[in-house]
């Protein structure tokens, strides 16, 4: 018998079986279940067509206030008072307004929630980023959550996987987000519809946790089910100094059974683009060096941590924004608002000329400050690119990493952040 | 020892119940769209400040084809290519599409969130490999959904669609996780015991 991926040894414990393999239907114990300020009063909706009252257990679940907040338009407004009603009538205690936790993704490592070998869902698509740490993180829709909040569980079939073995060290100016994108281009938006992405070889150690974070939040992108790391080091050290919770660190067999392998060289991966409408519409930046673009965002739950800002300020380095480009800041979360401040990334990136806005998904969800108008070019460091998803459906949205996004919004062109670095 | 007319109508009595309201012969017109629909072009995300299906219904696959929504009568099947509903987990694409009378989704392949929203709300989706090549925009069509049969009106051709996993089976059965989780909640029974 074949041994297990990660995926396998992960669901086995949540669903309390011996061997979970590849195809099996199960149902599965939930860790942590999170939601959003317009999907809470869905799920709550949807609760009550269930026939359900209780939360199965208040102390799973967490609201975080970040896509339509604050308030785009009185709609938007009833949404989130809706979703606070029912986390007080639930007693939710984790319940973040706007302005306390952040954009949920960046949000909820920092509250140490999660542990490795949790089960965590979410009703948002890029919930697999908490697959970073060793979990299993999936998102879902309403009707679903729903019943996670009504039982405690939520069937899984357990996906094949897709390993990918990363070798070598990045080059500087190149981070997770190009070998997200460099992966998306070899695996394209079909490639891994229901599979798991497994990331590990002798490459995956040396990644940062925030490069980790971005490739598993857009594992989805790829249609994957979750995309997961071995919790190492600095995983137990992240989660260590946040929570007393014991984490389970599991291993891939060595003989595990995969659909596909995958070896990239990150050494050999440059500074991607995703081209409209696609996020695998992927090519090295230089390609895209004619292409004048009429805003910038930095931000959001794939690269809206702290080293995220801190690549952007190298490549910025005091010069100001390009006079046709709107800058456009959202900081993941207020704690790494904190530290652009302590660090002087906040008042530099006013001083260029740019907009530092609320810690929040922005126009990635077609949300203020800076949703796109008719036939209007962007460039964002967000996980998807689909036509009309920001704002006009003329518009038009390239993805990239943040030192890309600085050296674009120096030149007004997209650019290649290595040359300007030095 | 009970009388064959007796257990034939427990069983229909058991159909009954768990089908009431479903059609499971669906009659209409195909709706043909391409590969990879994502769901942000089945409802933009800018209507997703309500999630009431009379809101989203008008605005379904706007940035797909603007006025698409207005030709779609009720009972039409979408008739799809890969990836269908890839994107993000909101409900509110389900929703949109059965807003606007679609009452089933054939495609090559469905994007996993969507494939278990729309089940979940009752909104049958079919995987065949090939009723993509075969139907045009606007012609007849009529599903099976319990036998999996997707029939070409004009000719009669039959074309099969993939069995379903025992949960998707019984989500479609059930008219959806609503009706599915209420018959599972008898007493001292739990999900998945």
């Amino acid at each position: 018998m074949a041994g297990a991926t990660l995926a396998e040894k992960l669901i086995s414990r949540i669903a309390g079986v011996d061997r979970a393999r590849a195809g099996d239907h199960l149902w599965c114990k939930v860790d942590v279940a999170l939601l959003t300020d317009p999907t809470t009063p869905q799920v709550g909706a949807a609760m009550a067509r269930l026939g359900a009252e209780k939360v199965f257990d208040p102390a799973k679940v967490v609201i975080f206030h970040d896509h339509f907040v604050p308030a785009k338009d009185v709609k938007s407004a009833g949404l989130a008072r809706a979703s606070k009603e029912f986390a007080r009538e639930h007693g939710i205690e984790k319940f973040f307004e706007v302005g306390r936790a952040g954009i949920c993704h960046v949000a909820l490592p920092e509250t140490g929630m999660v542990v490795p070998g949790d089960l965590v869902v979410g009703a948002d698509s890029h919930t697999t980023t908490h697959g970073a740490l060793g979990a299993f993180a999936t998102g879902m829709g309403a009707t679903d959550m729903a019943a996670v909040l009504a039982t405690g569980k939520t069937w899984l079939m357990v996906p094949e996987t897709i390993r990918v073995d990363l070798k070598g060290a990045l080059d500087k100016y190149v981070c997770g987000k190009d070998v997200a994108l460099a992966l998306l281009k070899e695996l394209g938006v079909r490639g891994a519809i229901y599979k798991a992405l497994e990331f590990g070889g002798p490459g995956a150690g040396d990644l940062e946790l925030a490069d980790r974070f971005t490739m598993c939040n857009m594992a989805v992108e790829a249609g994957a089910k979750a995309g997961i790391f071995k919790a190492d080091e600095k995983v137990l050290d992240y989660v260590g100094s946040r929570t007393d919770r014991e984490p389970v660190v599991f291993e891939p067999d060595p003989d595990a059974e995969y659909r596909r392998c995958i070896e990239m060289d990150v050494s050999k991966v440059e500074p991607m683009v995703a081209a409209p409408h696609s996020p695998d519409n992927v090519s090295p930046a230089s390609v895209f060096s004619d292409v004048a673009v009429d805003q910038v965002l930095i931000g959001s739950c794939t690269n809206g941590r702290i080293e995220d800002f801190r690549a952007f300020a190298e490549i910025m380095n005091g010069r100001k924004v390009h006079p046709d480009v709107r800058l456009i800041a959202l900081p993941g979360s207020p704690s790494v608002l904190e530290q652009m401040i302590a660090e002087g990334i906040a008042a530099s990136l006013v001083q260029s000329g740019g907009v530092l806005g609320p810690c929040t998904c922005g126009p990635c969800i077609g949300s203020p400050p800076g949703v796109l108008g008719e036939s209007e070019v962007a460039l964002f460091t967000t996980n998807r690119n689909f036509q009309g998803r920001s704002g006009a459906r003329s518009s038009r949205v390239y993805l990239a990493s943040p030192a890309v996004a600085a050296a674009t919004a120096i030149t007004g062109r997209i650019t290649d952040p290595r040359n300007l670095a030095g | 020892m009970k009388s064959v007319v007796k257990m034939k109508h427990e069983a229909e009595e058991r159909c009954s119940n768990v089908d009431r309201g479903r059609a499971l012969r669906i009659s209409g017109r195909v709706i043909k769209l391409g590969h990879d629909v994502d769901t942000d072009r089945i409802i933009p995300a800018r209507y997703c400040n309500s999630f009431a299906q009379e809101d989203l219904a008008p605005h379904a696959l706007e940035d797909y084809d603007p006025g698409l929504a207005n030709k779609i009568r009720p009972g039409d099947v979408i008739v799809a290519g890969e990836n269908f509903g890839c994107g993000s987990s909101r409900e509110h694409a389900p929703v949109a599409l059965l807003g606007a009378g679609i009452r089933c989704i054939v495609a090559v392949s469905f994007a996993r969130i969507f494939y278990r929203n729309a089940l979940n709300l009752g909104l049958p989706v079919l995987v065949c490999e090939h009723a993509f090549d075969v139907f045009e925009n606007f012609e007849e069509i009529v599903v099976e959904t319990g036998a999996g049969k997707i029939i070409k009106a004009g000719t009669g051709d039959v074309l099969r669609a993939r069995p379903l996993s025992r949960i998707a089976g019984d989500l479609m059965r059930a008219g959806g996780l609503a009706s599915l989780v209420r018959a599972m909640t008898v007493p001292g029974r739990e999900p998945g015991d």
